[in-house]
């Protein structure tokens, strides 16, 4: 019934979903926990802020370790070659992971501000830290990383970690970064008290527009200064996957897709309506603020998954061992037994994710936070 | 290319280090969360306020050692990938899957439930709060029968073949991946010992408060249902254990004869060697205490089929590695022509002993060209670190059956109501770092007995590392001992205040009749 094509594309579109639902799920908390205090200006709002986000950010988080292991299993060359070539990123993306479930669980387990203090900046310094080690990494993807394959297709790197501080991939690590602070924003500005709420409000706005500013630099940039790369010769679509059976020509536009797909340009429009209707919205009853930055998130990660299509991993020192939707892949029955499962149980997730905040639905007020804080 | 022994060396410690102390809160994480879901439903059923709060008690301990479970879980998933980056492309088609699954399946929901557990008091009823605590639970124990998929997989690695294409193994049967006999038996050991190890954990500071003369009806209840868990589960972890002995001496012969430190093959029913001091270099074991037929029976259930010894094992591998050489030759052959039939009937013939010619890649770049002297040094290879598996495995084994002992007690004077005694309640405390020692060394077991092999028989753990400096896994493994060091230290500080405080301390029992849940405050 599916292809090994069409298996490939669904896969592609796949991590796509999981990718967008880590940065929209899990962005907001990251968002939140660096602005811990620039929104929450003493002990008892930035427990409410911590308490907008507790209940639900351990499931958020899923969404990323997902991602990892569906990468694993889907693409497992892209899975080998980006972790172990990106190793020293990876370690400090690694550590910013680990310190958060610990942060929230541990920070409010001793009532010393010392004690929180510590653990406040832990939160602070991961989410700045995971906010901009993606976007450096999307930046560098679009330029192009430094590894190539043998013929026992075992991947050596020909860079260093500093070498991944490319102007470009500066920029876009600013443009994810104001991106998700944004959308953090946006989300306290729905779930926490009034007080809070107005403060969050504002800093949603700047951020936003920052965002915008920054996003059309960098697609100004990527048109105007970057190569693009693309499959040279004929495109074997369901082939089995072994990169190193194509040619790859580097020097055209990373907009090519763009011009032969102009759907493909649903993707910036998306970010650029979520990031407009954030300044109308945010701040203002029901949810169409939050709405709105999350529009562009999903919009941020088209725009960038369209231009790449279908690289997935371009190499900028052997562009024939660049990974691509053709020749990265599992094999066409791991493909399919994957999709089956995911199937099933993605909307299963979402079920029982939808419920959760259902029923922690409502605003975290500071006199609810006075009263009572759950010891979690 | 030869990957950099000290790449491998250091990736190797790093997984270990870091694989051990994910370990350690792991155990406790499956057990504590039934045992929270236990209480919860005696609360639900009798509406008697003491359950609810043991369960809230009980709940933030676990709340302490879940966090530090997740934390540390998140490196094991992508350390595939940055420091196994061959392993993940060679075996990622099969290995992939069932991770990505136990997300999907299990952690999901785990870990969207867990906040529930705590925020939730005040926002669901009592019927759907208990629920919630379930699925918790079941979540828990699901996660693990994925993950102990995957890792049975790299025990008896079934239901896949290697594709010259692509240079890796592909997926043949997902059902066999699946339905491993490997992972079913080491599913059943692995959460029965967690269980054993929350019982143990709620058994050994009740205790505590029991000595103190503190929470009493607390501490006493707390017990009981440790003490009857905690024989359910320590009974099904040896007996399952020896299950999951079966299955290792049906496709893990090496380990087996390791753990035995059986040097030649015995006459069956092999003995069992209850003492010995295993010496590596004469390939002997001195002042062995062996009872007669036991080792036999536990391995073969039979008392006529022998259990091959080392010696002969390693006669094996000579020969495997041979077939394995026409094999990588053959898949030379179709790499620069895929349409080379006899090369195809050659690789088809000796596929299986693959593995084998690439235990030579440790020592040269073209297993083709290795000596008699090179094959041997190869099959020398593949005998694990016998001393430290034959210690390992009986210490684990004697933890096993004093737990079965220590839980039949408890459950014993608890149901004579009797749980009072000084001499017991000191025995079950001072047990409290058993279950872990078990645990920690059972994992030594399986997995450093695995070795030489990352995927037995397929994949040479020397062969799956990424090509990366040792420089940048020293920092990484630098990294991982500091930060997990300062963890280390905040997490037993908290486990040790929260248990100090008790539930009286943190106002939980006996509730005060103008109690407002806890604040941040008291705490």
């Amino acid at each position: 019934m599916f292809d090994y094509e069409t298996l490939r594309v669904i896969w592609w579109a796949l991590i796509g979903v999981l990718l967008i639902g880590f940065a929209i799920m899990d962005g907001f908390d990251f968002g939140v926990a660096a602005l811990l205090r620039i929104l929450g200006r003493d002990e008892h709002e930035r427990i409410v802020l911590l308490e907008t986000i507790e209940p639900t950010w351990e499931g958020n988080q899923v969404w990323f370790i997902l991602g990892g292991g569906a990468v694993f299993a889907a693409w497992p060359l892209l899975y080998a070659a980006s972790f172990s070539g990106l190793y020293v990123a990876m370690f400090v993306l690694l550590v910013a992971f680990i310190i958060r479930p610990v942060g929230f669980n541990f920070r409010e387990k001793v009532d010393n501000p010392r004690w929180r203090a510590v653990w406040d900046t832990c939160l602070i310094a991961s989410g700045v830290i995971v906010m901009l080690v993606c976007g450096v990494a999307f930046g560098n993807l679009l330029l192009g990383l430094p590894f190539h394959y043998d013929g026992d297709l075992r991947m050596t790197w020909d860079g260093s970690f500093f070498q991944l501080f490319r102007p470009f991939a500066l920029l876009t690590g600013l443009v994810s970064l104001s991106m998700l602070l944004a959308h953090g924003a946006s989300w306290a500005a729905m779930k926490a008290d009034h007080v809070i709420a107005e403060r969050a409000a504002r800093v949603s706005r700047i951020a936003s527009a920052v965002y915008i500013v920054l996003f059309v630099l960098a697609g100004i940039w990527l048109a105007y200064g970057i190569p693009g790369y693309a499959v040279s010769g004929p495109v074997v679509t369901d082939a089995m996957s072994n990169p190193m059976n194509k040619q790859v020509a580097v020097g055209g536009t990373w907009f090519a897709g763009y011009l032969t797909h102009p759907y493909f340009w649903a993707g910036p429009v998306i970010a650029f309506v979520g990031a407009l209707g954030l300044q109308l919205f945010v701040g203002k009853r029901g949810f169409l603020g939050f709405f709105c930055s999350c529009l562009a998130v999903a919009g941020t990660i088209l725009s960038a998954g369209f231009a790449l299509f279908p690289f997935l991993m371009p190499s900028a020192s052997d562009p024939t061992s660049s990974l691509t939707v053709w020749d990265a892949s599992s094999s066409r029955g791991t493909l399919l037994i994957m999709l089956g499962v995911t199937v099933v149980f993605i909307p299963l997730i979402l079920l029982y994710t939808g419920w959760v905040y259902r029923v922690m639905r409502g605003r975290v007020t500071l006199e609810h936070v006075r009263k009572s804080h759950s010891l979690y | 290319m030869i990957v950099d022994p000290d790449v491998v060396g250091l990736s190797r410690l790093q997984f270990a280090l870091t694989a051990l102390y994910h370990f350690l809160f792991v155990p406790l994480t499956l057990g504590l969360a039934f045992m929270l879901a236990i209480m919860e439903s005696v609360y639900v059923m009798t509406r008697r306020e003491v359950w609810k709060r043991m369960t809230q008690f009980w709940g933030v301990l676990f709340g302490i050692n879940f966090a530090m479970g997740v934390a540390t879980g998140v490196t094991m998933e992508f350390q595939f990938g940055t420091n196994w980056a061959y392993y993940s492309h060679y075996v990622g088609d099969i290995f992939g899957a069932p991770l990505a699954i136990e997300g999907m399946m299990a952690f999901f929901l785990e870990g969207t439930l867990v906040g529930l557990f705590f925020f939730g008091w005040d926002r669901i009823s009592p019927l759907k709060h208990m629920l919630v605590t379930w699925f918790l639970a079941l979540a828990t124990s699901l996660s693990a029968l994925w993950i102990l998929i995957a890792n049975a997989w790299m025990q008896n690695p079934v239901g896949a073949a290697f594709n010259p294409q692509t240079m890796r193994m592909e997926v043949t049967s997902f059902k066999e991946v699946i339905f491993n006999p490997v992972a079913q038996s080491k599913f059943v050991h692995t959460v029965s010992a967690g269980y054993t190890m929350g019982a143990m954990f709620v058994l050994s500071i009740s205790a505590w408060y029991l000595l103190r003369g503190r929470n009493v009806d607390f501490a006493k209840r707390s017990m009981t249902v440790a003490a009857s868990f905690g024989l359910a589960a320590s009974l099904s972890v040896v007996v399952l254990g020896d299950e999951s002995g079966y299955t290792v001496s049906e496709n893990q012969k090496m380990k087996m004869a390791a753990i035995e430190a059986m040097w030649e093959t015995e006459p069956a029913p092999a003995s069992f060697t209850l003492f010995g001091l295993p010496d590596t270099k004469a390939r002997e074991t001195h002042a062995a205490i062996r009872v007669p037929w036991v080792m036999g029976l536990i391995g073969t259930r039979s008392i006529d089929q022998p259990i091959p010894g080392i010696a002969a094992l390693v006669d094996d591998a000579k020969l495997r590695i041979a077939d394995g050489i026409k094999a990588y030759d053959a898949m030379l052959v179709l790499r620069e022509n895929k349409g080379d039939e006899q090369a195809k009937a050659i690789l088809a013939a000796h596929d299986k002993d693959m593995g084998y010619a690439l235990l030579l890649k440790r020592f040269m770049d073209d297993p083709r060209k290795a000596t008699p002297a090179d094959i041997q040094r190869a099959a020398d290879s593949t005998i694990p670190n016998v001393p430290v598996l034959f210690w390992s495995f009986r210490i684990m084994v004697a933890c096993g059956m004093y737990f079965i002992f220590l839980f039949a007690y408890a459950f014993w004077r608890s149901s004579q109501r009797r749980l009072e005694g000084r001499g017991f309640l000191k025995m079950a405390l001072w047990s409290l770092p058993l279950p872990w020692v078990a645990a920690e060394l059972g994992w030594i077991v399986a997995e450093y007995g695995r070795q030489p092999w990352a995927i037995e028989g397929v994949l040479p753990t020397a062969l799956g590392a990424s090509s990366l400096t040792a420089g940048q896994v020293w920092i990484s493994l630098g990294g991982f001992v500091l930060f997990y060091t300062a963890l280390a230290f905040v997490d037993g500080y908290l486990m040790l205040k929260f248990a100090r405080k008790g539930p009286d301390g943190l106002g939980m029992w006996p509730k005060r009749p103008d109690a407002i849940p806890v604040t941040a405050q008291t705490v």
